[in-house]
């Protein structure tokens, strides 16, 4: 789960690391009123889930009450990689004069997390990680003997902070992988922490992503889940609590188990198809899981058919049919062509009862992902 | 022969009182593994699935010589379950729950490093042995004793591909599901060094998908170190950066980390033929073979 830019300042904030004056608003009323309050000039931050807001035009700086006006009727509303923006920051523009990036994210190769520092802050860091690895500082925790001051400081020098900064910059990393271990951050991140003409540091963006299956041990952060922003797709399978992702073909497919529905995928393109979408439909298959899966998918306008591709493992096949025809008999009318293809325990029996009035059922993955191709191309044809 | 697990291992089921682990537990029996005890705390002196329920791990390995153990806990205790199997004399801690935090599993890695003991997963569908033991999840009825060893990430996806291999007459040694997480007990390399010391293994399968760079290190070791032919798969081709792909260990990062074209090129680069479809990796292994 990602936490907005605002939310995560708070707890930012919160945990005592500085943050620019600031405050949400909705409305060009209230930035006008807001940017007012703090001073100008101040900056103007879409708040959505989208990385490089800025060269897509939603983060603008302005001098005065016309140009804050100006700036938030641009913003919000706008159409930022398919999110629409409802809410901005208004932020006091801070006076830098070096730009600087503190990190903490879990090493999977290491299965440790590491606390990353550089100088060279302010800009996409996976850029400079690529082009100038020795620009970060790095350093490896043990989870179970946590960060310990003496490992800031190491990194810090390392990452050659200047000197008059290098205590504060220390002591808030220090505080950055405690909130890391105390909310299960995933990444956890200040880029820039600006260093101001006055010589303090102050976290002028934040990053945080709390991993989803801590969640249930952060009900206040569960809390600032922002469904809105999302897909309304996306949002609708964490209802029905699906794996969901949602793509830009016209395949529909369901499946269960993430490598195999992964690998229905790959098949649609390499059939000369287009995936609609990941939909893992987890296991068994009961009549009313597998209602909810054909209902997503096909509520996404984009889908000229499915491929529904069951292995039947513990659940065997004739349960799985029995599940997929009283889910296909609960619509007046199937609104695309629909591949059923079944495989493992009894799965001839399942084919044998699977309703072919209702759908097509094919034996093999290849067959069937071949087979709903050639229904999309052709439903897409007219 | 086999790697990991035999006629002779003996399992305790934690989690045995639970819906899933009496269930798997009873599975299990049916195809033949020898399940001696559950463990479950609190529920000590009960008896689920014909074996007695101890409180603790300890207390069934000492009382029933288990050596062996799967985890079916759910994920808020999950961790606390595994570091109890660890901290026994137990070889094997085989963890099928899914949705244990990374940072819990860090810990556990931790302490991976300062015991004997092995873990299987989380997130995995488990260990079998056909025809002799299987610890975990997998259906019993597809798999086929023979010549072929089986190393994956995915459940439905190793069935598929074992499907295909037992429907042409080709059985396998053992399958071993390492599970989809980030953060893994036994992974690529360690199943790979198991099969490749294995002399009943002919010829492996190694299942892997977008994520990490695990396969890219079990290639350079496959070119090193090994003499048994492999064949490989990777699911996620089509998979956009930044989205999780149902395992929480499937997602290619924004920097373009993880990516199966990477994960394809280091295997073949190591000499594996990777398959485009499940059926083209069951050719591969009758060539191989």
């Amino acid at each position: 789960m990602k936490l907005h830019e605002y939310q995560a300042k708070q707890v930012f904030a919160d945990a005592g690391i500085p943050t620019p004056g600031s405050a949400l608003a909705t409305s060009a009323d209230e930035v006008v009123e807001v940017a007012d309050d703090l001073g100008y000039p101040v900056a103007v931050k879409a708040q959505v889930h989208v990385g490089g807001r800025g060269k897509a035009g939603g983060i603008k700086l302005v001098d005065d009450a016309e140009e804050a006006r100006e700036a938030a009727d641009s913003i919000l509303g706008m159409d930022l990689k398919g999110y629409t923006v409802g809410k901005v920051l208004v932020e006091e523009a801070v006076d830098f004069t070096n730009e600087l990036y503190v990190g903490v994210t879990m090493d999977r190769g290491e299965g440790e997390p590491v606390a990353m520092v550089s100088e060279q802050g302010g800009v996409n860091i996976e850029e400079v990680a690529e082009e100038d690895p020795d620009a970060i500082a790095r350093e490896h925790i043990d989870p179970a003997f946590g960060m310990h001051p003496y490992q800031a400081r190491k990194v810090v020098y390392e990452a050659d902070i200047p000197r008059d900064v290098a205590g504060d910059v220390a002591s808030i990393l220090t505080t950055l992988y405690d909130l890391y271990e105390a909310k299960d951050g995933s990444d956890i991140e200040i880029n820039p922490l600006m260093v101001t003409s006055d010589g303090d540091v102050v976290a002028a963006d934040a990053v945080m992503n709390v991993d989803d299956d801590a969640l249930f041990r952060h009900p206040d952060l569960a809390e600032m889940e922002d469904e809105a922003a999302g897909d309304d797709l996306e949002a609708k399978a964490n209802e029905y609590g699906f794996d969901y992702v949602r793509l830009d073909g016209n395949v529909g497919i369901i499946g269960n188990g993430a490598g195999l529905v992964m690998t229905t995928l790959d098949l649609v393109d390499y059939y000369g198809g287009k995936p609609a979408n990941f939909l893992d439909i987890g296991g068994g298959a009961k009549a009313e899981r597998v209602t909810n899966a054909l209902d997503m998918v096909f509520s996404d306008e984009n889908v000229d058919s499915v491929v529904f591709n069951i292995f039947g493992g513990i659940t065997r096949g004739d349960e799985v049919a029995k599940g997929i025809n009283a889910a296909l008999e609960q619509f007046d009318e199937i609104p695309k062509p629909v591949v059923v293809r079944l495989a493992g325990t009894n799965a001839a029996e399942g084919r044998e009862i699977l309703n072919a009035d209702l759908v097509t059922v094919e034996e093999t993955l290849e067959g069937a992902v071949q087979r709903a191709v050639e229904y999309a191309n052709t439903e897409a044809e007219q | 022969m086999s790697i990991l697990v035999d006629d002779d291992t003996r399992v305790v089921v934690q989690g045995i009182t639970g819906g899933e682990g009496k269930f798997h537990a009873e599975q299990m029996i049916d195809y033949g593994t020898n399940v001696v005890a559950g463990a479950v705390p609190g529920k000590g002196g009960q008896e689920v699935a014909g074996v007695p329920v101890y409180d603790t791990v300890d207390a069934a390995v000492e009382e029933e010589d288990a050596d062996a153990s799967v985890v079916f806990v759910p994920p808020a205790f999950a961790a606390d379950a595994v570091f109890e199997g660890l901290d026994t004399d137990l070889d094997l801690v085989v963890a099928i729950t899914e949705g244990i935090p990374t940072q819990d599993m860090a810990k556990v890695n931790k302490r991976l490093s300062e015991v004997d003991t092995r873990l299987l997963g989380p997130n995995c569908p488990g260990i079998i042995t056909p025809g002799e033991s299987k610890l975990g999840i997998l259906p019993g009825n597809i798999f086929e004793s023979g010549n072929v060893g089986l190393v994956s990430r995915s459940g439905t996806l190793t069935y598929q591909v074992v499907d295909s291999l037992t429907s042409r007459g080709i059985g396998q040694t053992t399958a071993i599901g390492i599970g989809g997480d980030p953060i893994i007990g036994t992974d690529f390399i360690d199943a790979l060094e198991l099969f490749e010391a294995d002399p009943d293994t002919h010829a492996v399968v190694m299942c892997g998908e977008i994520g990490g760079e695990d396969e890219e290190d079990a290639a350079e070791f496959i070119a090193q170190n090994m003499d048994t032919p492999v064949a490989g798969f990777i699911a996620g081709r089509t998979a956009p950066p930044g989205k999780r792909m149902g395992h929480a260990g499937a997602i290619v990062s924004g920097s373009g980390t993880g990516t199966a074209e990477s994960k394809i090129n280091a295997l073949n680069d190591a000499g594996v033929p990777v398959g485009d479809t499940p059926e083209e990796v069951a050719d591969d292994i009758e060539d191989l073979l």
